[in-house]
């Protein structure tokens, strides 16, 4: 399996920013935001890796970095029987060749269409070429993104139903306590 | 004259415009299997786009663990696919695992129970998702006798863990206690008479005219369209590759197991339905071999870093009592890494992304959720097909919304 993913390397190296093996063995490569669409159709017509599905995306949340977001893609191929794990790391200043934001692979994968909106609706990182943007997990109308890392827990707003008024009423949210974290560092090891 | 023609090509126009309504279809409707939305686009009876809304029941799991210690996020995996719990906490166990590298350390008999639950856990999945399924197409009979099996089924994980449903039972490193006295036994009982259960509801719909009729040619997925569209589990099977990740990509102890996959052949509702039903045998089959093969050894693993010490060790150990409450109240710390952790869940491909940091809580945990990427092929598999089909589609594909919303 590893040489499979030696293969990739050497034929798309120029795409390639760097490569990370985990303890597990598995293996994420690190791709060039602008490089990503193109890697990916590569990745899904050629003959050699045949990839057929992506699985899943996620974006991870590095706050204290300057390139803050990542987004990870998981691809898989069913005839041969393995996965990719892509990762891209996103500049926070958007100067992209064709827009603002990452290109989606909508185009590519249908599956792509949701998996981006999720990610979209949660983290606020545009996807440009994408079907219909629309926000998906959170309520209708809601403001800000719910996910990242400087978003508290607790959230801003409560809704409640007003029995006297009939009517669902969202209101800033009172807490008699703040949302206490615990940290448990151990300075011993 | 011409006049006249371009007054009917107007009034054709006004006709065709006005022709489609929308339909709001949920988040109340029984046949909608929770809190789904749909806005369906209907030309007179026919289906021209569903568009499902979301997100009525996003409690926000992922961001509620990244506040809590590993062990403290266990008992969410429960709630996200509430009719197949033990899959999903096994899920995130493997990732744990994975990232601590304790994968090859977990005892031979956590893996037989937890291989013996996990098809308990199909067994209970597979039957709420066909009898709902009937019962969204009319047959309300086969639900009835499906809840008495699964009422058993939940006996039995009662007796496990204490919890009829969310049992928080398969944790890092093992299963949280040993079986209880007797319990294979009753297994035993409760599988030789459950191949009968199933004749019966097989007797009542694999042949029925109706049934036959309101599921064969209907949803139909391609396999092009399944690989496009991200689809696993019986979405993928039904469509007529051979494909599980039990045998394809095994863990625990799947791999000297002996078990067959039915595979379907048209992608319609129907093969699905006759491959969940298959699928249901093959778990007993499963079932059988693990009460006849069960290893006698611990039932986790023995490092009290990472699982909860016994309780009898520490009435007499101090130094397991001070990892008692090490355990419980700060966790174990994980060093960086990433990992992606996928398992075959009744729904399909469950898989955990975790992200670790040195800390003792996941610094990102992403839930690859079977149900949403299907949910999201319902415009595909629904178009053009009867109103009534919509409901059909649904219910093959086994919706439930906590895995969806999250």
């Amino acid at each position: 399996m590893l040489n499979y993913y030696l293969l990739i390397y050497k034929i798309v190296y120029k795409y390639i920013n760097k490569v990370i093996i985990f303890d597990n063995n598995q293996i994420y490569f690190f791709v060039d935001v602008n490089r990503l669409n193109d890697f990916v159709f590569f990745l899904k017509n050629s003959l050699l890796f045949k990839i057929q599905s992506l699985v899943d995306i996620a974006a991870i949340d590095w706050i204290w970095r300057v390139d803050r977001y990542s987004i990870y893609y998981n691809l898989f191929s069913f005839i041969y029987n393995y996965r990719i794990f892509l990762i891209i790391d996103i500049p926070i200043f958007f100067n992209y060749v064709y827009g603002i934001g990452v290109e989606s692979l909508s185009n590519l994968f249908n599956s792509a269409n949701w998996l981006e909106r999720e990610v979209w609706d949660l983290y606020g990182i545009y996807f440009y070429n994408h079907i219909d943007l629309r926000r998906i997990l959170t309520d209708y109308g809601f403001k800000g993104f719910p996910f990242r890392k400087d978003f508290p827990l607790t959230g801003f707003k409560e809704i409640r139903y007003d029995d006297t008024y009939k009517i669902i009423i969202s209101e800033d949210l009172k807490m008699t306590q703040e949302y206490r974290a615990f940290t448990f560092i151990n300075p011993w090891k | 004259m011409e006049k006249v023609n371009v007054i009917k090509a107007l009034w054709r126009d006004h006709v065709n415009k006005i022709k489609n309504f929308t339909l709001n279809f949920g988040p109340q409707h029984p046949a909608a299997h929770g809190v789904l939305r749909l806005l369906l686009d209907l030309d007179g009876e026919i289906v021209r786009n569903a568009d499902p809304h979301i997100g009525l029941l996003h409690r926000g799991t992922e961001k509620l663990i990244e506040y809590k210690t590993y062990i403290q996020a266990l008992p969410y995996f429960d709630r996200l696919d509430y009719v197949s719990m033990m899959a999903q906490e096994h899920a995130y166990s493997l990732a744990v695992e994975y990232l601590l590298n304790l994968l090859n350390l977990v005892p031979l008999r956590a893996r037989y129970i937890r291989v013996l639950f996990l098809e308990i856990t199909r067994l209970l999945n597979h039957l709420l998702a066909v009898t709902t399924h009937a019962l969204d197409v009319g047959a309300l009979t086969p639900f009835l006798w499906a809840f008495e099996e699964r009422e058993k089924l939940m006996e039995f994980y009662e007796r496990v863990s204490g919890a009829r449903m969310h049992a928080a039972y398969i944790r890092p490193g093992g299963v949280s206690q040993d079986l209880p006295l007797g319990i294979l036994d009753d297994i035993y009982l409760f599988i030789k008479n459950f191949g009968a259960r199933l004749n019966e509801i097989e007797e009542l719909l694999s042949i029925n005219r109706i049934w036959k009729n309101r599921l064969i040619n209907v949803g139909v997925v391609t396999l092009e369209n399944a690989f496009n569209y991200g689809f696993s589990g019986v979405l993928l099977r039904g469509s007529g590759l051979n494909w599980d990740l039990r045998k394809n990509n095994s863990y625990e102890i799947y791999d000297i197991l002996d078990f067959k996959i039915p595979v379907g052949l048209n992608g319609d509702c129907y093969d699905r339905f006759l491959i969940r039903i298959e699928e249901m045998r093959q778990s007993v089959y499963l079932i059988y071999q693990c009460l006849n093969n069960i290893d006698y050894g611990d039932y986790k693993l023995n490092d009290y870093k990472y699982v909860a010490p016994l309780k009898s060790v520490m009435k007499f150990d101090m130094e397991a009592l001070i990892h008692h409450f090490k355990f419980f109240s700060e966790g174990f710390v994980v060093p960086f890494n990433i990992s992606y952790t996928a398992i075959e869940a009744p729904k399909g491909e469950f898989g955990v992304f975790l992200v670790s940091n040195n800390t003792n809580k996941p610094y990102r945990c992403h839930i690859k959720a079977p149900g949403f990427l299907h949910l999201q092929g319902l415009n595909m598999m629904a178009k053009k097909h009867l109103l009534a089909d919509v409901v059909t589609i649904i219910g093959t594909q086994d919706i439930v919304f906590g895995e969806v919303d999250r």
